[in-house]
């Protein structure tokens, strides 16, 4: 018994010191570039975001600029020049004439930023939930953790197409449904992380110094749930993005004023039958190219961050 | 002619850190109906060597080279098929832990008539007759009733002994011991090798028994073979090696085993560790734990024959412990 | 046991509750009850009708009570666009939605097993490292994308399946089935397939990991080391091994293959529940949408409670096996 403690009060001082060497986030990253499809991942995913971002100052047309479409232009197989511009649609045009190219990198813009949007804010509820309950414990933990149980037992689908369905479209609605049905994964996961520390000596030893709860949560507890939280949130903003994805195809999510990519999808679904594959398959390939790329670094992360299978 | 001859025979684990040499140029033979304890510290390859002679080496590891001739067949050359048609019925091999040996979710009776029918053509009936016999044969009570439990519902020593019941299912010629008795109560081990002594001289066949407990093995084998770092370093009729040993490690080894002679004495110990098989020595193996050792076993000895029937792996081997039983 | 039979019941009907809430708070208190539950083609004198029947002059606490009431006859009122009873005309597609999903379910266990088996057996040969490639983007990809991919290339390139519809159907048992007549099956092979493919993807990881876990067991070495065939070794000892945590995995996710069906169906015009869903939101036919979503919630519930008590009486020798195994 004495040993375990004399052990465990030891045991900062020996993390510490190959920590000066290297700091946590180096031999992190050091790791993470050691799996070469996972860079590829990472700079596909980056490569993806600049261009959505840039999105308006990189693409060929506005494709939302009813100005800057041609109907003489409407239908063009990949490779296509312009009737009214002479430039190539390298991707092909839809019915209306828009440039695919154009459209995709908009939509990406507008998908990416469902996504990112609902992952901070469901990052932000479930990591109060979690820790709270954690630290708190007691009643506020059972109730907490009853709500996170009884949403995660039915299908996220079901549970953003019965809000969809009682709210209407629309890209705030989107976000709010993707919050609800996300946070309750992070406040799951920060919970059991931060239960294991909360447990330890050292959130005692801020106790006994008379720390305020809100110092101990965040500045003890939560750095120790940031790394679960990372692979949770890189799993999660797949599933954000695919899920967006869905919801537009199904005709609930984003207006048609503001396609995303599942909504470009579904608009070439149509035409998909009759051959125009492009209008379709285009947009599908930048979706599942994103979600994969985020796949790739997300299943890295986590081999890298499991303390469990570092040597 | 001898029921099985094994020559230089080299088992290495190709894994991602290096070819790791787990068994390297092992040799010895086994008549019918002889008992062969097989000893050395974990990682000294004899679990190794007991699963080479059964064809079931699991991957990264492989035989790679050598013969394992059984009955006049080299196994090592015949491959897979000739092990498969041995496997259960001529050769049959008993596991170190009796909880895990056998299947969780299966009934013993479905356990061992599979056995039967993997070598037999007969009824199931029959089968399930043959099973009931072997049971009764390992002393277990209420046979009938025991065919249709589960493992869990059954203790350790109960389960190596349906273990053993199913290996004696085909009446095998050689039986490999992988330390069945290492996970059991003393009491329980000594009852288990009691029986397994009894049923050798009733069936008449062969044994290995594998083990790192010398004091097991003394009493039940005919000879002894004492494996250090992937080879045999000594080999010899049971009571010489255990009164006389050769090699250094079997002095140490021996000398490290309780044994009530002098109150409170000293026990002594072997210092140092095992060597890594990704990383060992070179010239002898034993020799940076060796108190014998010079620059001259930088070279590493050969297994010579020192006495007739005495082997031992050593440049400077306790040959005054020979001299001794020539004088006496 | 009976403890726990009434615990877990009682977890059910709150979750059965809680959506009721959430629908109810939805459709009268976050939007016009007015609106969503009246035709919009209805005439002022309608309206005034409609309202007073529904009691939506009365305060909220009342038109819960009154809602949870009808809820519980089963009335949630007349479908806008047939004119008859929602629940009733949800009804009529279930068998359709229910037939996609048990295919679908079988489909997954059918090929998700083996394929998971297999790789466990060989994680890094080519074959073992491609079926974790394909599991992974069946995991990761969206549902309805590979459904897209699934008519391009069987219906549209090779034109071997129909891209849509379900096809000819026999009534048995008092509801239309495609999967007893050849033009049906057609039909259903692509949908069930899409339906399946994330279960799928999912069993094979079960499957996997667990082999690999199984075949470093000694039982299995000891099965091998009896003389048994590669073939019994594999499905006997580790098949039983690997179907108890397969299998309850898959019970509970049966209810999520109900929601799930939404995407399919959109997809390959399949006329279940999940299509119906989609269309009444097109043509916000609400009391249909509400109707849909308590109706799932209920199978849902049904279908974990069921799951969970089922396995709660075979868990003392599964709990033991695996102690002790």
């Amino acid at each position: 018994m004495t040993d375990r403690s004399v052990a465990s009060s030891l045991e900062p001082v020996i993390t510490t010191k190959p920590l000066e060497v290297e700091s946590p986030f180096r031999r992190i990253a050091r790791a993470f570039v050691e799996d070469r499809l996972a860079v590829l991942g990472l700079v596909l995913f980056l490569v993806i975001a600049l261009a959505a971002i840039l999105a308006p100052w990189i693409t060929p047309q506005n494709p939302y600029d009813l100005a800057q479409l041609d109907i003489m232009d409407g239908g063009l197989p990949p490779g296509e020049t312009s009737f009214a511009t002479g430039g190539t649609y390298w991707l092909g045009t839809d019915q209306q004439g828009r440039d695919m190219l154009s459209a995709i990198v908009y939509g990406l813009r507008i998908s990416l930023l469902v996504a990112s949007v609902s992952l901070g804010l469901a990052i932000t509820i479930g990591v109060a939930a979690g820790v709270a309950a954690a630290y708190f414990g007691g009643r506020l933990d059972a109730l907490i953790m009853r709500v996170v149980d009884l949403q995660l037992s039915f299908p996220a689908i079901l549970i953003a197409l019965i809000l969809l369905a009682l709210l209407g479209r629309g890209i705030d609605k989107v976000i709010l449904a993707l919050v609800i049905v996300q946070w309750a994964y992070y406040a799951r996961t920060v919970r059991s992380s931060a239960i294991v520390e909360r447990n330890k000596d050292y959130i005692e030893a801020a106790r006994c110094l008379g720390f305020s709860h809100r110092r101990i949560m965040f500045r003890h507890l939560l750095p120790n749930c940031v790394p679960p939280l990372i692979v949770v949130a890189t799993v999660q903003i797949a599933q954000a993005i695919a899920l967006e994805a869905t919801l537009s195809f199904l005709g609930v999510g984003v207006p048609i004023t503001e396609p995303s990519l599942g909504l470009l999808i579904a608009n070439g679904y149509d035409y998909l039958l009759s051959g125009r594959y492009w209008v379709s398959l285009y947009p599908g390939i930048a979706l599942v190219v994103t979600i994969i790329a985020i796949n790739l670094v997300g299943d890295r992360l986590r081999d890298v961050l499991n303390p469990r299978l570092q040597k | 002619m001898s029921l099985l001859q094994v020559r230089d025979l080299a088992t290495h684990f190709f894994t991602r850190d290096g070819v790791a040499k787990a068994v390297d140029g092992v040799s010895f033979t086994l008549d019918r109906g002889e008992i062969l304890g097989l000893v050395g510290e974990s990682g000294s390859g004899k679990s190794v060597t007991g699963f080479s002679l059964i064809g079931l080496v699991d991957p990264p590891g492989r035989v790679v080279s050598g013969k394992i001739v059984f009955d006049g067949t080299d196994l090592v050359a015949a491959g897979e098929p000739a092990w498969r048609t041995l496997r259960g019925k001529r050769i049959a091999m008993i596991f170190q832990d009796p909880m895990m040996t056998l299947n969780p979710v299966l009934r013993i009776d479905t356990q061992m008539v599979e056995t039967v029918l993997a070598h037999a053509d007969v009824s199931r009936a029959e089968a399930l007759e043959r099973a009931r016999q072997a049971l009764v044969r390992v002393g277990i009570s209420a046979p009938d009733d025991r065919l249709k439990s589960y493992p869990h519902q059954f203790s350790g020593g109960m389960r190596q002994r349906v273990a053993i019941a199913i290996a004696l299912l085909h009446e095998p010629d050689l039986i490999i011991a992988d330390e069945p008795t290492t996970a059991l109560d003393v009491t329980i081990q000594a009852q288990i090798l009691s029986e397994v002594q009894r049923l050798c001289a009733e069936t008449g066949m062969a044994l290995i028994w594998i083990t790192h407990d010398l004091a097991v093995v003394s009493g039940l084998a005919d000879r002894l073979a004492v494996m250090y770092a992937g080879r045999i370093i000594e080999e010899g009729e049971t009571a010489r090696v255990i009164e006389r040993p050769l090699h250094p490690y079997t002095k140490g080894l021996i000398e490290s085993v309780p044994h009530g002679k002098k109150h409170r004495e000293m026990l002594a110990q072997i210092k140092g560790m095992t060597p890594s098989l990704l990383n060992l020595p070179q010239g002898c193996k034993f020799r940076p734990r060796c108190p014998r050792a010079d620059d001259a076993c930088l070279e590493e000895p050969a297994l010579a024959e020192l006495a007739p029937g005495r082997r031992a792996r050593c440049v400077h081997p306790h040959v005054e412990a020979l001299q001794e039983t020539l004088v006496s | 046991m009976i403890v726990y039979l009434v615990r877990r019941l009682g977890q059910s009907l709150i979750a059965v509750v809680a959506m009721a809430v959430l629908v109810f708070l939805g459709v009268y208190a976050i939007g016009n009850p007015v609106d969503v539950l009246i035709n919009p083609e209805a005439n002022q004198a309608e309206v005034a009708a409609v309202t007073q029947r529904l009691g939506l002059d009365k305060p909220l606490w009342e038109q819960f009570v009154i809602f949870i009431g009808n809820l519980l006859q089963g009335d949630l009122g007349n479908s806008f666009v047939y004119g008859r009873p929602a629940v009733e005309i949800i009804l009529e597609r279930l068998p359709a939605t229910m037939e996609l999903a048990f295919v679908a379910l079988v489909l997954a266990v059918v090929i998700g097993v083996p394929l998971g088996v297999l790789a466990g057996l060989k994680p890094d040969s080519i074959g073992g490292r491609s079926i974790m490639a394909g599991s992974i983007l069946g995991f990761s990809l969206p549902n309805f994308w590979q459904g897209m991919l699934l008519i391009l290339v069987f219906a549209v390139m090779l034109g071997w399946l129909p891209a849509g519809g379900r096809g000819q159907t026999v009534e048995v048992l008092g509801m239309r089935l495609s999967l007893f007549t050849w033009d049906g099956l057609q039909h259903l092979i692509l949908p069930a397939l899409n339906l399946a493919l994330f279960k799928m993807s999912l069993v094979i990881r079960l499957a996997r990991a667990n082999t690999r876990e199984v075949a470093l067991q000694d039982y299995v070495k000891f099965a091998r080391a009896k003389g048994l065939s590669a073939r019994r070794v594999v499905t006997v000892h580790v098949l039983k091994n690997i179907m108890i945590p397969v299998v309850t995995i898959l019970g509970l996710e049966l209810g999520s293959m109900v929601a799930f069906a939404v995407v399919t169906e959109t997809v390959f015009a399949w006329p279940g529940m999940g299509k119906l869903l989609i269309d009444s939101i097109n043509l916000l036919d609400r009391p249909l949408i509400v109707a849909y979503l308590m109706l799932t919630v209920l199978i849902i519930v049904t279908i974990n409670f069921v799951v969970d008590i089922l396995y709660s009486f075979l868990d003392p020798r599964v709990r033991l096996s695996e102690v002790k195994g």
